[in-house]
This record gives structure tokens, C-alpha cells and sequence, in this order.
């Protein structure tokens, strides 16, 4: 009979939290602060010294960051036009425009990176939005369609005319002046992006974009000019998409037809349905998961996109909120005991 | 109440031989409330459509305060103060009812008329939420759309189109789907707009409380006008009987 009095009961680390407000944050603890900012600091922290350890990890992975980030920036940019309600099957559009348009001004004029690179971003995101303007006039799946086939299109006209050094490409290009360039600036761009991307998103224009998302008739009935912020919306994905095209030409110090290759646009999607939809924290949770272990399996040549498909196929039946939506859903079931007052 | 806002002249449309609009021509005053009625499928929403510029005419004309609006995109027209509701009310539904009308109050329309407005959105969102009914100091107005009853969605619909601050409301069945309750107190809400000077397009179902409040009633049947008549005198005329004694009783909602 004399059992133990409970003393201690389960309760949720973030009930407290959210019970008081979902943005204003009054903390009382210094736990809770860690709880809240871990989640943010941690992975930031991790990227940024990440290529202070270049001795320690090899150059080899330090090169698999670049390119991650590279494709993290073009899932970024394919989540951001998801929140506009347009699907991308042609994240290479943006990349091949950006890295032909940077390749071909250091080619001509000998500009330096630093010139050629925002010339390039900017250049390239200006020609995409471009030629998809036509295509954001239509609902459907024209914009995805369109998006697919474009890149290809592209490729098969720098074949055939022989334009911009044809099927071998422009190469000795200007090389970046330093390691650390390499290593930071895709790194730096990327966290700018992301966490400027979730705050857009936020901001009464994010609210406009995901209205468009959702119903299109009822924003035009509020008068919005629906394809004027869906303009927008293509130009600033097409920016945050041509910078790693631009970037990746002076790393590689060439530019050729690759810059337009299917694993491009592949690669970013499988990145952001992997990582999950709509939250820009999951697509580039995905490229730093998909990138790396591609590495990995490089010895298995061409069959790697029978391993994307896989991925693709597995995440889609098996997770569907994605890998980030997943963690995030344990984490705040996270449990601590607390005293029975 | 004499000068003309909306002028409707021989208004058609087909929709791959189904004629859904024939030859509608009609004026609508400054201030006035205007009822619309007919059977379900007499084109009524096809009308609204076509005023509002979501569907195109094959032939006839609009004009707004004498300015051609025939075939201008939606959001043009709505930037010229003419708001609708939709019959189906499709909120977003991710967003909580308040933010819902950030939407509208970002509007160059909006921002015109309120001079450059920053930062007090939500709190506009809020008063307008207010105005139709939503309790101010509950839970309601920060709820998420999709966990909103359906009466509530109706009357964020209506604050959705009050958000731009329109001269012409346009309203498709905004009754429809509310409870009793709901429509006794939302129909005072229209009555006070209407008589603020707000001119009212209102088509509806619920005949009662239509002809309480409307000072005018279209009736369309197949896609023609049948009749125009004050409220106390359309059931009178024989060619509106007819339509509604044809399809069935009145729907109480479609
Ligand atoms: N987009 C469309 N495509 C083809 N036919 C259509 C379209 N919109 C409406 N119609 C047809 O036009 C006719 C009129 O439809 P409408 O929706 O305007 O009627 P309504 O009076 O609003 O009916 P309800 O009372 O049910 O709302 C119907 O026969 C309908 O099937
Ligand atoms: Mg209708």
C-alpha cells in the first residue's frame, strides 16, 4: 500500500513554449532557449566550419560541398516556385543559362569572376524569365512541361549551330583566386538564400505567392495582378538557379553542353522531395543527404539514376512529408519528466 | 440614386452549344441593391463571371461608370472597385482567417486608397473581420481557415471583397450553406453596406430574405432575362412562376 507518490510526469519540451505564443517568444529558461535554437545554430555552425577542417576531411569532400550547395541552391529555387504553385522539371534551364551567359563574358572579354559571375546570376535569370514568360499566362502543367524541355532544346541548339564553342565548349576560363572562395562563397550564398527565402515567404508577399498557390481566382479577385508576382516569383528563383551555374564555370574553369545535363533538374527535385516540400529547410536537408551519397555510390556509373529513382519512388510511398517535416515532428515530441507540484 | 454605375447591353455566351447567357441587357444604379434569381443552371454564375471579366463574352458589352470593361482581366476590373464572392468558397485554407485578407489589402487598389500603407495590415484585417460578424476578442479571427465552419468561410468571403474597398459588390449566393441564424445576422451586415451607398449585385436563392432587403429583382431563366420588377411583384409575373414551378420548389440551398 505504500506505493511511491508520483513526483514526475512526462510532458512535451515545446508545450510550454507554444502555450504561449507561436511567435512571441518568452522564454524562461536557458533549456529552452537551447531547444529552440539548436535546431538553427547547429547546422549553420556545422557549414561554417566545415571547410576550416579541409586538412582533416580531404579536399575530395570539400569539393562534394560545393557541389552541394550548388544543387541545395537549385532545389532552394525549385521550392520557392512550389510556393508559387509552379512545378520545375528543369532546374538546368536556370544553371546552363547562368553558367553559359558567366562562361561566355570571361570567353569574350576576359572579366574577372567577380564581374562575371553577378553579371552572369543576373543575365541568366533575366533570359529564363524570358522564355518562360509565355508559359505563366496557362494553368496547368504547361510550366512543367515547358520547364522539362527547354534545357534540351537548348543543348541541342548549341549542337547543332555550333554557337558558344558547340559540343566542346569554351574552357581555360578565369579560375576563382583562392580555396577559400571556392569553399565560402557557395557556402555563404546558400545560408543568405535559405534563410532569406523563409522569412519572403512570411512577409505579406510570401502570403500573395501562396495565395496564388492555392487559388488563383481569388487572389485576381483581389485585384492582384497574378502574373506580374508570378514574374517575380520565376526571376528570383531563376536568380537563386543561374548563381550556381555561374559559380560552377569558374570552379570547373568550363562551360559546355554538360552545364545543361538532366541530373540537374533531377537532382534537385528527388533533393526536395526527400528533404520535403515547402519548408526550404527540407529541400536543402535533402541535397546535403542526396549529394554526398551519390558520391558515394559513383562507382556504380551510370546505374546512380536507378538509385535517385529508387530514392524518389521509396520517399514518395514511404515519407511523404520528407525527411525535414519528419525530424521536425519528433523533435517537438521530444519529452522531459517534470516535478507534480 | 440616378446615375448609372453598370450598364449591361445584349450580353451572350455559349459554352459548346449550351447557351448559358442570351442577349442580357440591364442597368444598375448608383446605391441600388439588385436581386438576381433563377433556377439552377439559368446562368447566373455565368453572368457574375462574365461581368467580373473570369469569363468572356461571345458578344454584348459591359460598362462600369461608363468605361468598357468587356473582356478586361479580373484583376483590372477588381482594381476598378468592382468585388465578388464566389459560390464555392475556396479560402486559404493554410492561412488563419485574418490573414486570409492580407491578400486584397495588398493590392495597389488598396494601397492607393489608403495612401501607402505599412504595417498596420493585420490590424485592418482584423477591423474588416469585425465588421462581418467575425467576434473580435475570440479565437475566430486567428483561427485556420480550413478549421472555420462553413458560415464563418461565407462571411470571410464577403470581407475579402470589403477589404478592397469596393463601389459594386458583386455577391453569388452568399447565403447558401448558412444556417438560419447566420443569414438573420448577416442580412443586416448587407443592409448597412447598402445603406453606406454601397451598390449591391446580389444573386441569391433565398427568395424571402432577397425581397426583404432588395429594392429591384432580375430573374433569369435558360440564360434570358424573364423579368425586372420590384421585389413585391416578380412571383406575380407568370413567366418567372413558370421557371420556378418547372425546377422544383425553391432550393433552399443548391
Ligand atoms: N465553364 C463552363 N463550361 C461549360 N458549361 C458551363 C460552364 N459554366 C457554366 N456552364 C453551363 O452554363 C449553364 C449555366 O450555369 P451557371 O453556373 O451560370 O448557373 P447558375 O444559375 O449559377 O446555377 P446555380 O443556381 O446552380 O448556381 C449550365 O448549364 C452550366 O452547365
Ligand atoms: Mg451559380
Amino acid at each position: 500500500m505504500n506505493k511511491e507518490p508520483i513526483k514526475f510526469r512526462k510532458e512535451r519540451l515545446d508545450r510550454g513554449i507554444k502555450a504561449r505564443c507561436e511567435d512571441i517568444f518568452a522564454l524562461s529558461s536557458y533549456r529552452e532557449i537551447l531547444y529552440l535554437l539548436l535546431p538553427r545554430v547547429l547546422p549553420v555552425a556545422l557549414l561554417l566550419v566545415f571547410p576550416l577542417f579541409k586538412d582533416i576531411v580531404g579536399l575530395y569532400w570539400e569539393k562534394v560541398l560545393v557541389i552541394t550547395c550548388a544543387i541545395a541552391l537549385l532545389s532552394l529555387s525549385w521550392d520557392w516556385l512550389a510556393s508559387v504553385g509552379l512545378i520545375s522539371l528543369g532546374q538546368a534551364l536556370f544553371f546552363g543559362v547562368g553558367a553559359y551567359v558567366t562562361g561566355s563574358l570571361n570567353y569574350a572579354f576576359k572579366w574577372p569572376p567577380l564581374i562575371t559571375i553577378p553579371l552572369g546570376t543576373l543575365g541568366g535569370a533575366l533570359i529564363c524569365t524570358l522564355l518562360l514568360l509565355p508559359v505563366l499566362r496557362l494553368r496547368g502543367v504547361y510550366f512543367a512541361i515547358v520547364t522539362l524541355t527547354l534545357p534540351l532544346l537548348l543543348m541541342r541548339f548549341i549542337e547543332t549551330t555550333k554557337i558558344l564553342g558547340g559540343t566542346e565548349g569554351l574552357s581555360a576560363l578565369t579560375p576563382l583566386p583562392s580555396l577559400w572562395v571556392e569553399l565560402y562563397v557557395p557556402v555563404f550564398t546558400l545560408l543568405i538564400c535559405l534563410f532569406g527565402f523563409r522569412r519572403l515567404i512570411n512577409e505579406d508577399y510570401g502570403l500573395v505567392l501562396q495565395g496564388i498557390r492555392d487559388n488563383d481566382r481569388a487572389v485576381m479577385s483581389g485585384a492582384i495582378n497574378i502574373y506580374w508576382f508570378k514574374t517575380q516569383a520565376v526571376f528570383l528563383a531563376a536568380l537563386v538557379g543561374s548563381f550556381p551555374g555561374a559559380f560552377m564555370t569558374h570552379y570547373y574553369q568550363f562551360v559546355g553542353m554538360p552545364a545543361f545535363a538532366l541530373d540537374y533538374s533531377i537532382l534537385p527535385l528527388t533533393a526536395a522531395v526527400l528533404g520535403g516540400v515547402g519548408t526550404f529547410a527540407g529541400p536543402t536537408l535533402g541535397a546535403f543527404i542526396l549529394v554526398p551519397l551519390s558520391e558515394v555510390l559513383r562507382a556504380f556509373g551510370t546505374l546512380r539514376v536507378v538509385f535517385y529513382s529508387a530514392i524518389l519512388i521509396i520517399c514518395v510511398v514511404g515519407l511523404p512529408e520528407g525527411v525535414f517535416h519528419y525530424i521536425r515532428r519528433k523533435y517537438h515530441q521530444f519529452e522531459r519528466m517534470v516535478e507534480v507540484g | 440614386m440616378s446615375e448609372t454605375i453598370l450598364k449591361v447591353e445584349g450580353l451572350n455566351k455559349n459554352f459548346g452549344g449550351v447557351a448559358a447567357i442570351v442577349d442580357v441587357s440591364f442597368e444598375v444604379k448608383k446605391g441600388e441593391l439588385l436581386g438576381i434569381i433563377g433556377p439552377n443552371g439559368s446562368g447566373k454564375t455565368t453572368l457574375v463571371n462574365l461581368l467580373t471579366g473570369f469569363v468572356k463574352p461571345d458578344s454584348g458589352r459591359v460598362f462600369y461608370r461608363g468605361v468598357d470593361i468587356t473582356g478586361k482581366k479580373p484583376y483590372k476590373i477588381a482594381e476598378m472597385g468592382i468585388a465578388r464572392t464566389f459560390q464555392m468558397v475556396k479560402p486559404f485554407y493554410q492561412l488563419s482567417a485574418f490573414k486570409n485578407l492580407i491578400i486584397p489589402l495588398y493590392s495597389s487598389r488598396v494601397r492607393r486608397l489608403r495612401g501607402g500603407m505599412y504595417g498596420d495590415r493585420d490590424d485592418v484585417a482584423i477591423d474588416l473581420l469585425e465588421d462581418v460578424g467575425f467576434e473580435r476578442d475570440s479565437f475566430v479571427p486567428y483561427k485556420v481557415a480550413s478549421s472555420l465552419p462553413h458560415g464563418y468561410l461565407k462571411r470571410l468571403e464577403l470581407a475579402r471583397c470589403l477589404a478592397l474597398r469596393p463601389e459594386l459588390l458583386i455577391l453569388d449566393e452568399l447565403f447558401s450553406g448558412m444556417s438560419m441564424s447566420e443569414v438573420a445576422s448577416t442580412l443586416p451586415i448587407i443592409e448597412r453596406l447598402n445603406g453606406e451607398g454601397l451598390t449591391i449585385l446580389m444573386v441569391e436563392h433565398r427568395l424571402k430574405e432577397l425581397f426583404r432587403i432588395a429594392h429591384r429583382v432580375i430573374a433569369l431563366n435558360f440564360g434570358s432575362k424573364i423579368a425586372d420588377s420590384p421585389p413585391g411583384e416578380i412571383m406575380e409575373n407568370e413567366a418567372v412562376k413558370a421557371a420556378y414551378l418547372g425546377s422544383e420548389e425553391e432550393g433552399e440551398d443548391a
